[in-house]
């Protein structure tokens, strides 16, 4: 008989009539399962890191060619607007579903402007803008990205002397970050249109009274919060994105994977961020408007 | 013997590489003068592919060093290795070629890249390399993907060569074609040799290209199965002497017998 095969990862033997130690092993595999995982989660962010610096040292030191950032401009940018305006004009449309009956049966409803409109100045504008261009472009960036490196096109890029961060990342993340406040603005304006248009023709409140109201509660460090963060949002799509489709495995299940990848990790980091600048902006806000908006 | 010492192109010394603690090249010692055409051949998984891409820099070495030109590829910073890339051309096993891209756009890549030349020249060169490889100027318009294998590896060629480089790898480079097309791309590649001064390294497991192209024949057996203190590289000598090899496996690759592998099928 051949010699006996080792175990996965050498872990000792199972012993199934002896409950102690198999509940020992267990234990012992589960030690081994969460603190791999969690190595390879702290490599997976030191490489990911590194990968981020790289990008940042050819930005300031050497931009890519005017043609190469104006297509990625065009196919990033231009072509999420019609995307974004859409679905911005929708959620204005669903604020003032969701929000009429409660300020209706308060007598508030020609308040509803304001709710609609700090709502999406200050949250739902930039998430959604950053969750469509994360859906619509950072899945395409890693599906391309992954096929590159899968047929070898990034291996030739390097030999025939071309950074492969400079020519495909550099590009892409100063298109998302330089057009995601332009997508911002879109979602928030269509969002404050298609709010307005369902609150008056729909639900009839005044029209005059809603824009009166409307404008006392939005102020311009709304704006500047919204598409502040709008910023942050979009270099963490486009990191990320690049960042899977470089490091794509090979084969159709590889590129697939990659671009799943790409929209969870950047949606989670998105909300992540999104926390954690928040609660960075509320307390400038709040130094600068002590009392609050005037809401209600 | 010269009294000085002769000059290598290329020069490989101990080299390992290991990937995720699995050791592909163990102590691999190979010197390639200027001028020669070198066929790398062996069976797949033996690490031909690895060895020619850690060559070009584009695999880092685990243990030992690659001098290309007298300059250790390890020493040099990004910016340094990207000009010494500039000095060789790579033909890949698929081409490689960017989908995103006209063949014109993918010929003239390198030039773009590397060069101050102006659009008018850059277009001269690219339909005289495209001609050079046989093919017409109207494939310039197409897209790879309109492309067939061999055309598609004829413009990868043509992509290789367009900066005159001192040294051009060719990655499987009949791999996939009929034996006819095959032939035209072994013709290409003594073309190339006769028209610039170029060292060439050619992977392959193809033996009509290892004889009819190369002036030498290096061929290295997967580490997995070598026996204890042999060298990786069971063959370096010209293609005339492989049928006539001393060892087994070389003999049997080259007449394409399968020998001791048929008992992992036969049980």
């Amino acid at each position: 008989m051949s010699a006996s095969v080792s175990t996965q990862n050498d872990l000792p033997p199972r012993h199934p009539e002896n409950g102690s130690a198999t509940a020992k092993d267990m234990l012992y595999a589960w030690v081994v399962q969460w603190g791999s995982a969690v190595v390879d989660g702290v490599a997976t962010v030191g490489d990911i890191a590194l990968f981020a610096w790289q990008m940042l040292v050819w930005i300031f030191t050497r931009l890519p060619q005017r043609g190469t950032l104006l297509i990625n401009f065009y196919q990033i940018g231009v072509l999420s607007l019609p995307v974004v305006a859409l679905t911005g004009t929708f959620i204005g449309m669903v604020l003032a579903v969701q929000s009429y009956y409660q300020f209706h049966a308060l007598g508030l409803e020609s308040h509803l402007g304001v709710v609609i409109n700090t709502s999406l100045v200050r949250e739902l504008g930039p998430v959604l803008a950053a969750t469509m261009l994360a859906g619509r472009v950072g899945s395409a960036m890693a599906a391309v990205l992954g096929t590159m490196r899968v047929t070898e096109q990034i291996d030739a890029l390097t030999t025939m002397g071309a950074d492969p961060i400079h020519y495909l990342v550099v590009p892409r993340f100063l298109a998302c970050i330089f057009l995601i406040p332009a997508l911002t603005i879109m979602a928030d304006f269509m969002g404050i249109v298609g709010g307005y248009f369902y609150s008056v023709m729909v639900l009839e409140i005044d029209h005059a009274a809603y824009l009166t109201h409307s404008r006392d509660g939005v102020v311009g460090f709304d704006l500047f919060s919204g598409v502040f963060k709008s910023v942050f949002f979009g270099g963490m799509i486009a990191v990320i994105s690049c960042y899977q489709g470089f490091h794509c495995k090979p084969g159709a299940e590889g590129v697939g994977k990659a671009a799943t990848q790409a929209f969870v990790y950047s949606f989670v980091m998105i909300l992540a961020i999104d926390l954690f600048l928040n609660i960075i902006l509320d307390k400038i806000y709040f130094m600068m408007y002590p009392s609050g908006a005037n809401i209600l | 013997m010269s009294d000085s010492p002769k000059q290598h192109l290329i020069e490989v010394r101990n080299l390992d590489v290991s990937f995720h603690g699995q050791t592909v090249l163990k102590d691999i010692n190979v010197a390639i003068e200027a001028g020669e055409t070198v066929a790398v051949i062996g069976e797949s998984g033996c690490g031909k592919t690895v060895f020619m891409k850690t060559i070009v820099g584009l695999i880092a070495p685990t243990r030992g060093t690659i001098h290309f030109d007298g300059q250790d590829l390890s020493t040099l910073s990004p910016a340094a290795l990207s000009d010494v890339r500039r000095r060789f051309g790579f033909v890949f096993q698929n081409a490689a070629l960017f989908d995103s891209m006209t063949i014109f756009d993918n010929v003239a890549f390198p030039m773009r890249q590397s060069t101050d030349a102006g659009e008018d020249e850059i277009h001269d060169a690219v339909l005289n390399h495209l001609q050079e490889v046989g093919l017409p100027p109207t494939v310039v318009s197409k897209r790879p993907s309109e492309l067939s294998g061999g055309m598609r590896k004829r413009v990868g060629i043509a992509r290789a060569i367009i900066l005159q480089p001192e040294l051009v790898v060719y990655d499987e480079p009949t791999t996939g074609l009929d034996p006819i097309m095959s032939d035209v791309i072994n013709e290409l590649m003594l073309d190339v040799r006769r028209r610039y001064p170029v060292t060439s390294v050619i992977v392959t497991h193809d033996m009509r290209t290892a004889q009819k192209v190369a002036d030498r024949v290096l061929m290295f057996y997967p580490r997995t199965r070598l026996g204890k203190g042999e060298s990786q590289v069971l063959y370096d000598g010209p293609p005339a002497g492989l049928d006539q090899s001393v060892d087994e496996r070389v003999r049997q690759f080259v007449r394409g017998e399968a020998g001791q592998r048929l008992m992992e099928i036969s049980g």
